[in-house]
């Protein structure tokens, strides 16, 4: 059979093409223009090569809230994950119940970031707020505008309320996919509820896992608007996290050029973490077949 | 090790089933009463839907009955677990744990139940060499092909020595059709060696046949017949078990009482052809009053010639099968399609046929129940039926 060459098809990639272009290429490349440069104004451009960067890469301030970004999603991914699939095994299979409570989870998901953070700027609040003021009546020193600490948890807190539906969920769905043979199976081999646990669901919930780490790790890992809402980043620069001293820095000083250099490096930290836990699990995945049994 | 009784069993998946009696179709089990013996391999056979997974699931406590009672040995065991019964099963899609190695994997309910290392170790072996997994015991279980899964799977229900029953539920169904005849040869030979009380479910006549002693035909809901898997070919207690076990199934031909009372023109006809029955399907035939009569005869039974002779009935030929070592002829007898087997080097040309039904192979069907058999077979008739129902394994 004869192949006839035709290479028209290829136009048929230029919308697609044209898309990514103008969605990221382009303006990920005028990012990298700008950290290149340093402008002054319409006219006035210096080439300065990769000055930014090393300046950015030495700024305390970045260094802090670098710091502070990672104990931050750290700390997401401890409380959420188990919490997540905690919920997802408590939650009922079957019934008008199992409606009520998927409905209920999904709720936290349907509203809108500073919202979330309007919630409970007000609901943490001492004086009118439920929260703040059951935890003074309580004895509890708690003040978020104040006391850094108090300001950091409550932003784990509203992070946690938001979103650990969406682990769960995940989770829930994972569980369901599980056959019942395979309890049934357990029950007859008489296993533990920990062994149904830990060699049943868990394994099986591990792709789930894998996204749901992904997700949280980059959504929190970017969080902006629930800080900025409840303290403005405050007290001090206690829940000042990366992106906001990027926004400061870019449109709060107009540092266009080291905000560029920034922007990258965030992004490429971004890439660089979900890439190395990715390959992490996919390799164990690989090597599992060649662990031992004790003979 | 348990001799397993089954009480007027019922059961039902409705919330609220109706009265048995008026709404058969409301119960998965109807009043079933049974006896499987310890150390018997036993197979319940059954097309889809006709409730021998139900049953399988009630004897092993996954599901409790609507109604009547299980009992292992002189025990009732209806409110006990899994567990508590003692029971391994095996599912019709292989259970792995993925996480753990074939060792880890055979050695789980060893472990659950706290059996000293070295036991565990011994006995994982033992069972790995039994099943040849003693390869693949370092390997993850998730990594293995579906037979292999589903051996492991075995494994596990064998590791435990004071099981009281090994229950399979269609284990073989993922498995290629080669491996399946060793796996079911496997099985068979491990219930020789472990004297447990085996059983096997399955839809498949020749899977039930090489595997068990004992078949329970199963059909709505009830036990039809129980019996060997040559009993069940040659003397069918139901129109149903004679419909399902062979290949193809029975011939059935509705008749009528003609009236007469000499015993050379038959008692019986089918549309004016007068057929002649034995003295014991006569005296049954007198006996009832119902006008659901049937005459079945096996495929293998009719004897196919061209030339006419005493007692034959004409029959056109519709088509021919070549089936490799028999073709199967399929007659019209006066308006009634037939399937006769014959051996496949017998040729012949016309489109005309003359059937014989010998006496002894046709039976009676009263309500589709048989009646009329005498209560023993004949040792030659034995051997005969044998020889078909291997044909019958063959080809399947």
């Amino acid at each position: 059979m004869n192949k006839i060459p035709n290479n028209k098809a290829w136009w048929l990639v230029l919308p697609m093409f044209l898309l990514v272009a103008f969605s990221a290429i382009i303006p990920l490349m005028t990012v990298v223009n700008y950290s290149l440069q340093d402008i002054f104004d319409q006219n006035t451009a210096y080439f300065v090569g990769v000055e930014w960067y090393q300046e950015v890469l030495r700024d305390t301030r970045l260094h802090d809230s670098l710091l502070r970004q990672f104990g931050f999603s750290f700390s997401v991914l401890l409380i959420e994950i188990p919490l997540g699939i905690a919920v997802a095994l408590m939650m009922p299979t079957r019934g008008w119940q199992a409606s009520a409570v998927l409905i209920l989870l999904a709720l936290p998901l349907l509203i809108p970031w500073n919202v979330v953070g309007t919630i409970w700027q007000v609901f943490a609040r001492g004086d009118i707020g439920l929260f703040g003021w059951t935890l003074n009546n309580l004895g509890i020193d708690y003040n978020y505008t104040s006391n850094p600490l108090d300001a950091w948890l409550t932003v784990l807190l509203m992070d946690v309320w938001h979103w650990t539906s969406l682990v769960a969920l995940l989770c829930y769905s994972g569980l369901r996919a599980i056959p019942d043979a395979y309890y049934q199976a357990a029950k007859i081999d008489r296993a533990s509820r920990w062994a149904v646990f830990r060699y049943i669901q868990l394994p099986r919930l591990k792709n789930v896992l894998v996204i749901g780490v992904l997700l949280r790790f980059m959504d929190s890992f970017m969080i902006y608007t629930e800080p900025f809402v409840l303290t403005g980043g405050g007290p001090g620069n206690s829940t000042t996290f990366l992106s906001q001293t990027l926004t400061q820095m870019a449109i709060g000083q107009f540092d266009i050029g080291p905000a560029a250099a920034f922007s990258l490096v965030y992004f490429l930290i971004v890439l660089l973490v979900s890439w190395l836990f990715f390959t992490t699990i996919t390799h164990m995945e690989k090597s599992d077949s060649g662990s031992k049994y004790d003979k | 090790m348990a001799t397993i009784t089954l009480k007027g069993l019922s059961h039902s998946y409705l919330a609220d089933p109706r009265d048995p009696q008026t709404h058969p179709q409301d119960y998965a089990i109807q009043a079933l009463n049974h006896v499987w013996k310890q150390g018997g391999a036993y197979a319940l056979l059954g097309p889809s839907g006709c409730g021998k997974s139900t049953l399988l699931n009630i004897i092993s406590g996954l599901i409790t009955p609507s109604g009547g009672e299980v009992l292992f040995n002189e025990q009732v065991v209806n409110t006990l677990s899994p567990e508590q019964r003692n029971i391994a099963q095996v599912f019709q899609f292989p259970v792995v744990y993925d996480a753990m190695t074939v060792a880890e994997n055979l050695a789980f309910p060893l472990k659950n139940i706290k059996m000293p290392k070295a036991q565990i170790k011994d006995k994982v072996r033992e069972i790995a060499d039994l099943l040849e997994l003693t390869d693949s015991l370092d390997k993850k279980a998730k990594n293995l092909s579906a037979d292999q899964k589903q051996k492991v799977s075995m494994a596990r229900g064998l590791v435990r020595e004071d099981v009281s029953a090994i229950l399979f539920d269609e284990p073989l169904t993922v498995i290629d059709p080669n491996l399946k005849w060793k796996l079911r040869r496997k099985l068979k030979q491990i219930h020789e060696q472990l004297n447990i009380t085996m059983l096997y479910v399955t839809h498949d006549q020749l899977e039930a046949a090489t595997f068990a002693d004992e078949i329970a035909l199963m059909y709505q809901g009830k036990i039809v017949q129980f019996g060997s898997p040559q009993e069940l070919f040659e003397r069918p207690n139901h129109t149903f078990v004679g419909y399902f076990i062979g290949s193809p199934g029975m011939n059935f031909i509705p008749i009528k009482k003609n009236g007469k009372n000499d015993l050379d023109e038959g008692l019986v006809c089918y549309q004016n052809i007068n057929l002649s029955i034995s003295k014991p399907q006569q005296a049954a035939l007198q006996s009832s009053h119902s006008t659901n009569l049937k005459l079945g005869i096996r495929p293998e039974f009719v004897e196919l010639s061209e030339k006419s002779e005493p007692n034959s009935f004409v029959a056109s030929v519709l088509s021919v099968q070549h089936l490799g070592s028999y073709q199967l002829v399929i007659v019209d007898f006066a308006g009634l399609e037939m399937q006769v087997r014959v051996a496949e080097k017998m040729r012949f040309s016309g489109a005309k046929v003359y059937l014989v039904f010998p006496s002894q192979w046709l039976k009676l069907y009263v309500d589709e129940y048989l009646v009329g058999e005498p209560l023993l077979v004949n040792k030659d008739e034995d051997k005969h039926a044998s020889k078909c129902l291997d044909k019958v394994d063959n080809h399947e």
